[in-house]
Order: structure tokens, then sequence, then C-alpha cells
């Protein structure tokens, strides 16, 4: 029950310092003193005491968009155990269920993008849509793994207990599957080199540009709804990078705070240390991801 | 011997009387315009006089053999053959012609407005549109590419950054451009409008602000016309100061770009490193006069500040200090691979393309055409003291940021031999008043390119034209041509690449 209550809550409330820890690593690699580490949560503050503005060619497809792509990720973050506590939420099959949840957050953002009209929100949403039908395999494969080598089709014995015997036995299957995860959790939440959080240039934006026209709580709601996706796939990453556990839970939540911590970090030092792919190159390196995964997938099954 | 057609010859920084310009046939002026362009000369500036009839056409030429300029004049009545087709480097400036003297290029392939304002004439205009119509800015039709396949994506003018207004009109097949039409003309000041019957007490000031960022690059040849029109000789010490302040804003917009370049890929050490550099060099512009822009520095007769012995031996430190920032910085962009990828093989312009539209500047250079206006007509001290010119082959973003770098280097190295070497003496020479019935042509290398300054003078010595041509207004039409089969997310940083003035086209 303890372990249920700290789950949803720092489900709830750490998600933006993810960002704001990101955005410190990369002021601090480029020699500038940064944004305050709680500005996420300041900018979400501020979203939400706004009005919004609604362009007269929207229908309620262009408000739902963003409250229903926020629920579906909060309902994924109930099926992912984080670090080594069970989810709350628990079922044979539920990965599925998980993978499908941001499918349908992804739907109703295009949906939205696209019920504006406008040129920009199409074909950011027409790029959206076919990176994640790329994406998706890599995601499907290392679940496939995962389930395999645990024997079980649900996340939480998935992705606690097993993996940290599954490192020792198979460690290179572990290795290739962790490098195709944080590929996918790179391009599912937006970041270099697939996409740029920070700029403002419309015609080369991804996710960004497909909620140019959002505003005000609507537009904090995607921003939140944004930091809880990255949340929720930092975990599925640390708890396959990290699977350290002591048996004493207090110690473990700190464990993976601090792992979740680790990984910011390391996203603000790639997005520091490398440039932006060529949008024509992403679909490239996410082939490259269904193949790390399914070759993890290979050895598993030999 | 170069062959000078019917142009009458003339140096930068020179003035000849109007009457000894030669006057052709409205036929023989534009055959003479077509072969020379063949044989190398290329055309700095093309613009037209209202007169009661039409318009006296005034075109003049530029070749690097001899560092020779050329000029000549022909009078046109409603209409003239455009040879855009045969010569594409005129085009804009057939269509300027159009707008501001409301006479028509026959056959001209696109015939729009290039600014969208009033005739110089009330009661002329090449389209027809009555003097109590509206002119709303961008409202024309628009070049399009058919098919079920193809859509159009408009950009501008209101951008999501904070930059000059512009738009931009794709048409796209998926994410690949087939053509881009760049329309400007939301800048327009009415700047060649104001400078009839000048110099005004304003004039100087309009020339600072043709472009801000380029306010040396102006200002500077402004000062030649009218030190030409007057016969003034500036002092050695002046001119020094002057090729000082238009390094240093080389500088400083270099850096900027090279910083701008880095963070359009997302590169954010090489981004924010040279934001902050490039405040260093404006800071060293502002030792010199107080403005970091250079504002009020270059003036007709030589310059409006001078510079004493210890903040020369300051400026030397600290442009010791950021040659070394500058180095780290930008040597992080060629060493990492993802930035190469990705300046790499965007936004090629061939070398015979860049020389058929007439490209300027390190876009030009960025092309392998080896064309500097500081070494090919030498101006200031530059005919003493020559700076290298960078030049790379590919012409792409990867070649255009490569020159601009060579280029800093140079101008560091100009900088520092410069200053070590100041001459003694006064920094102004009172200019007296433009003599009449004179035409001045002044051209210097701004950090973007050739700007070339045309003035022409009634029999009191007033302006009866004063003609300004940017840089940008030669090379937008190269960055429309980079973009053909090219992404569309790749447009900023093609942009980016070429980096042109939206105020200096838009006047």
């Amino acid at each position: 029950m303890t372990d249920a209550v700290i789950h949803i809550l720092l489900t709830l409330l750490m998600p933006p310092l993810l960002l704001g820890i990101i955005g410190k690593t990369k002021a601090l690699f480029a020699g500038r003193v940064g944004a305050p580490i709680l500005q996420p949560y300041y900018d979400l503050a501020k979203l939400l005491r706004k009005g919004s503005v609604f362009s007269d060619t929207t229908t309620w497809v262009f408000q739902a968009g963003p409250v229903v792509t926020l629920a579906a990720t909060l309902t994924a973050s109930f099926l992912i155990p984080l670090g080594e506590h069970r989810a709350p939420l628990s079922f044979s099959g539920d990965m599925v269920l998980f993978a499908y949840l941001f499918g349908l957050a992804r739907f109703c953002t295009t949906a939205a993008a696209l019920d504006t009209g406008s040129s920009f929100e199409g074909m950011g949403a027409a790029r959206e849509a076919t990176f994640a039908c790329l994406a998706e395999p890599a995601l499907f494969f290392s679940l496939a793994v995962l389930a395999r080598l645990s024997g079980s089709l649900s996340l939480t014995p998935m992705l606690t207990g097993t993996v940290a015997t599954s490192w020792l036995n198979s460690g290179a299957s572990i290795l290739l599957l962790g490098g195709s995860l944080f590929i996918v959790l790179l391009v599912e939440n937006c970041r270099v080199p697939f996409d740029d959080p920070t700029t403002h240039l419309e015609l080369t934006m991804i996710h960004e540009v497909m909620v140019l026209d959002h505003s005000g709580p609507l537009f904090g709601v995607i921003l939140y709804g944004a930091a809880v996706k990255l949340f929720v796939l930092g975990a599925l990453f640390t708890d396959i990078a990290l699977p350290y556990a002591t048996g004493i839970t207090l110690v473990d939540w700190g464990l993976f705070i601090v792992a979740m911590l680790m990984l910011a970090i390391g996203i603000g030092v790639v997005e520091s240390v490398m440039a932006r792919l060529r949008i024509v190159k992403v679909p490239q390196m996410l082939a490259a991801a269904c193949i790390l995964a399914a070759f993890s997938l290979l050895l598993v099954l030999r | 011997m170069t062959r000078t057609f019917s142009l009458t010859r003339l140096r930068n920084g020179e003035a000849v009387a109007v009457a000894d310009v030669a006057s052709l046939p409205p036929v023989q002026f534009l055959q003479d315009i077509i072969d020379a362009t063949d044989r190398g000369w290329r055309v700095a500036s093309f613009f037209g006089v209202p007169t009661a009839a039409g318009a006296t056409l005034w075109c003049v030429m530029a070749t690097p053999a001899e560092g020779l300029l050329g000029i000549m004049r022909t009078e046109v009545e409603a209409s003239f053959p455009s040879i855009s087709r045969l010569v594409p480097q005129v085009h804009l400036f057939e269509r300027e012609i159009a707008e501001q003297c409301g006479i028509i290029p026959d056959d001209h392939p696109w015939l729009k407005p290039v600014r969208f304002h009033r005739c110089f004439v009330p009661d002329r205009d090449a389209w027809g549109r009555r003097q109590a119509d509206g002119i709303v800015v961008g409202a024309m039709e628009y070049f399009r590419v058919e098919g079920d396949e193809v859509h159009e994506v408009a950009v501008g003018p209101v951008h999501a950054g904070i930059i000059e207004p512009g738009h931009f009109r794709f048409q796209c097949h998926g994410e690949e451009v087939f053509h881009l039409e760049i329309s400007l003309g939301y800048q327009h000041r009415g700047i060649e409008q104001h400078l009839l019957g000048g110099p005004h007490p304003t004039t100087l000031f309009q020339m600072e602000t043709i472009a801000g960022d380029t306010t040396i690059g102006h200002t500077q040849a402004y000062a030649m016309a009218m030190e030409a029109l007057s016969g003034t000789v500036p002092s050695a010490r002046a001119e020094i100061l002057r090729c000082i302040a238009l390094e240093l804003e080389r500088l400083a917009n270099h850096t900027g770009d090279l910083g701008a370049l880095a963070g359009d890929v997302a590169y954010l050490p090489t981004a924010s490193f040279c934001g902050r550099i490039r405040g260093d060099f404006l800071n060293m512009t502002a030792l010199l006069c107080g403005s970091r822009f250079g504002r009020g520095l270059a003036r007709p007769g030589g310059t409006g500040f001078d510079l004493d012995a210890r903040q020369a031996g300051e400026l030397l430190e600290r442009l010791a200090a950021a040659r070394a920032d500058l180095e780290n910085a930008v040597n992080l962009l060629w060493e990492t691979q993802s930035v190469m990828a990705r300046f790499e093989g965007t936004g090629q312009v061939a070398r015979e393309t860049a020389r058929e539209i007439g490209l300027v500047g390190p876009s030009a250079r960025a092309c392998g055409i080896d064309r500097d206006v500081r070494r090919d007509h030498p101006f200031g001290i530059y005919g003493v003291n020559p700076v290298a010119v960078a030049m790379e082959e590919n012409g792409d973003v990867c070649a255009r940021a490569h020159v601009r770098w060579r280029e800093a280097e140079a101008s560091l190295s100009f900088i520092e031999e410069q200053l070590r070497q100041l001459p003694d003496g006064p920094v102004m020479t009172d200019p007296g008043p433009p003599a009449g019935g004179m035409v001045a042509v002044a051209l210097t290398e701004g950090w973007r390119g050739e700007i070339c300054h045309v003035a022409i003078t009634d029999d009191a010595g007033r302006f009866a034209r004063y003609k300004v041509v940017d840089p940008s207004f030669h090379n937008w039409t190269g960055l429309a041509l980079a973009l053909r089969n090219q992404q569309i997310s790749d447009f900023p940083l093609c942009n980016k690449s070429f980096n042109l003035s939206y105020c200096g086209f838009d006047l």
C-alpha cells in the first residue's frame, strides 16, 4: 500500500523535475547558468493560470487531444514498476496495453493537430506518425525479449527480480535491448538527436509543431503529459539498465530516484554533445533500433 | 586590356560628370549588358531615374580584371525589352525598375512587385493599380506547382522566432521542396525616396540603419560616395579606422552566424559560446565609437571618433582573448561528426548557377567564385594591405560556414596588423559640398558581400537619385535555388547559412 502511494505521488510530482535537470545539464555544458531546476513547475503553474485561445476552425477534437493524451499516459504509468517495486496495476498481457496506451495518446495528439487544418501541424503529424510506426517494432521486440527471459507477459514480473540475473545469464542480449530502448526513449520523447524540444524553427519541428496552436491550461496539460511520458519510459529504461535492489523499501525508492536523475543527466549530456539528425536519417536510426532489439530476441530464442 | 564595351570606365570610389557617361540607344544598352556579362562582367547596380517620358536607366557593371567598373545609361519610354531570360542576375533589378519608375520590362518571366510600394511618380503603376486602392504587401499571385501530391507550405511574415518579417512559399512533395518563392517588402521604409534632394541632415542616420547589422558597410560606402563627389581625401588614419571597424563588424556577424548555424542543428556548446563571443566583438566596436553597432563612426571625410594608444592596446588584448575563445568554439563544430553530417551536402548551389544569378560575398565564395571587393576593387586601406580571400568549392552549408570562419581568421590578423602600425594624423577632413552634375560609384565589401552605392547629383549638387544595393538583393535568389530538391526541414539551416537582410533588401 505504501509502495502504491509512493508510486502515484512520484509519478505525479517528479516528471517536471527531470526536464529541469536536463535543462540544467545542457546549460552547464554550454557554459551558462541556466534556468532554475524547478523552472518546469513554474511554467506549468503559469500556464494553468492563463486563458486559452481557440481557433474558429477547430472542433472538440482539438480540445480533447491533450486531455486524452494525459489520461492515457497516466494510465500507462500505473502499469510500469518503478525500480524493484511492483506496479499498482498488473495483469497478464498488460505490456500490450502499455504500448497501445501510448498509441492512443499519439492518435489523439495527431488528430488534434490535423483538426487545426494548418499545413505545419499536418506536416508535424505526418512526421510523428511515420516515426512512431518505426519505433513500435523496436519496443515490441524489446518487450518480447523481456517476456522470454522472465516467462511472463506482465510488466511487473518482466521488470522486477529477474533483470539482474538476466544481466549475468544473457548480458549481450540485455545490452542490445538497452541500446534499442534508449533510442526509443529519445524518439518517443522528442529529444535530440531526433527532435529539438527547444527549437523555434517551425519547419524542423516534429512534436512541437503539432501543439503550436494550443495555449494556456491545455498547453500546460500537453507539457505535463510529455514530462510524464518521459518519466514512464525513463522508468522502463532504468528498470533494465540499473536493476540493483537492496531489499529495504525506502532505500530502493531512493535508488530509483537517483537512477532517474542520472538518466536525466545522461539525456542532457547526449543533447549537449551531438547535433540533431537530418530528418531523413531518423527512420534509418529507428530501423537500427529495431535491428538491435531483433538481434537481442534472436540471442534469447536460440 | 579588358574590353569595356560602351561602358564609361571608372574606379571604385570615383566620380565622373554625368555628361561624360555614355548615353546609348536602349537596344545597344541592353545588348552591352548581355555581351559584358558573357565576358565576365557583373551587374553591380541597375536602376531607373523617372523622367517625364519614362525613365533613364543606369547600369553599373564590375569586372575583377584591372579592378574596373563601368557605367552607362539609356533613355526609355513606357517599356523596354526584358533581358532577364538571357541575364538572370538582372531579374530583380528589372522588377525594381518596374515598381519604382512605373515602366514595364516586356516579356519579364515573373513580373511582380519587389517591395509593394507606390511608384516614385504619382499616377504611374506598372500593374495598373489605382492610386485610391491600398497596396497590401505580398498580395499577389505566387508560383504554384500543380498536382494531387504537391502541397503548399506558407511561412511568415510572422515567425515563431524573433526575426525580421518575410514570406516564404514552399511547393512540396512530401518533405521535399520543389520550389521556394520568397516575397519581401514588409520592412520597406522608403529610404531611396527620402534620399531624393539630399543630402539631408538625416541622411547619415538613414545610411546607418539601411541594415542595422551592416552599419559600417553602408556608412563607409556612403562616405566614399560623398568624398568622391566633393573631392575629399580622408587621412590614412581615418581610412584605417574605418577598415578596422568594417572587419570588426564582419567578425561579430560571422561569429554570430557560426553560433546560429550550430543552434539550428541543436548543437549547444558552439551556439552558446559564439553568442557570447559575438558580444565581445560588438563591445570592441563600442570601444572605438561608443556604439556596439558602429553608429557614428564612419562619416564623409573620415571618422567621428579617434582611437588613443591606450584604447588600441586594450583592443589588441581583447582581440587576442576573443581569437582564442573563437578558435575553441568553432573547432568544436568541425570536430563533431553529427554537425558535419548536417552541414555537408545541404543547400548546395552550383558554381554556374551562382555565377548566373550574380551571388556576392561569402555565399559566392563558398561556391568557388573568386569575388571580393576588398581585392577586386580595393578601397580604403585594402589596396595597400590586402586581406586574404577565403574560398571553398562545394557551395553547401558547410562551405558557407567554413568561408565565414576563414574570413574571421583573416579579419583578426588584419585588425591586429593595422592596430600595430596606426599612423598619426587627424581623423576628419572637412568634406566640401558635393559637386553638381556628377555620378559617384562606391563599392564596399560588407560582411554579407558587395554593397553598392551610386549617387547622381543635379546641377545644384543635390541627389537626383541615390541608389543603394545591399548584398541581400543579389543573394535572396540564391537561397531560393539552394532549397530546390532539399528537405523542407533543412530550410532554417540553409536560411541561416546565407543569413540575408530583410531591411537591407526592403530599403
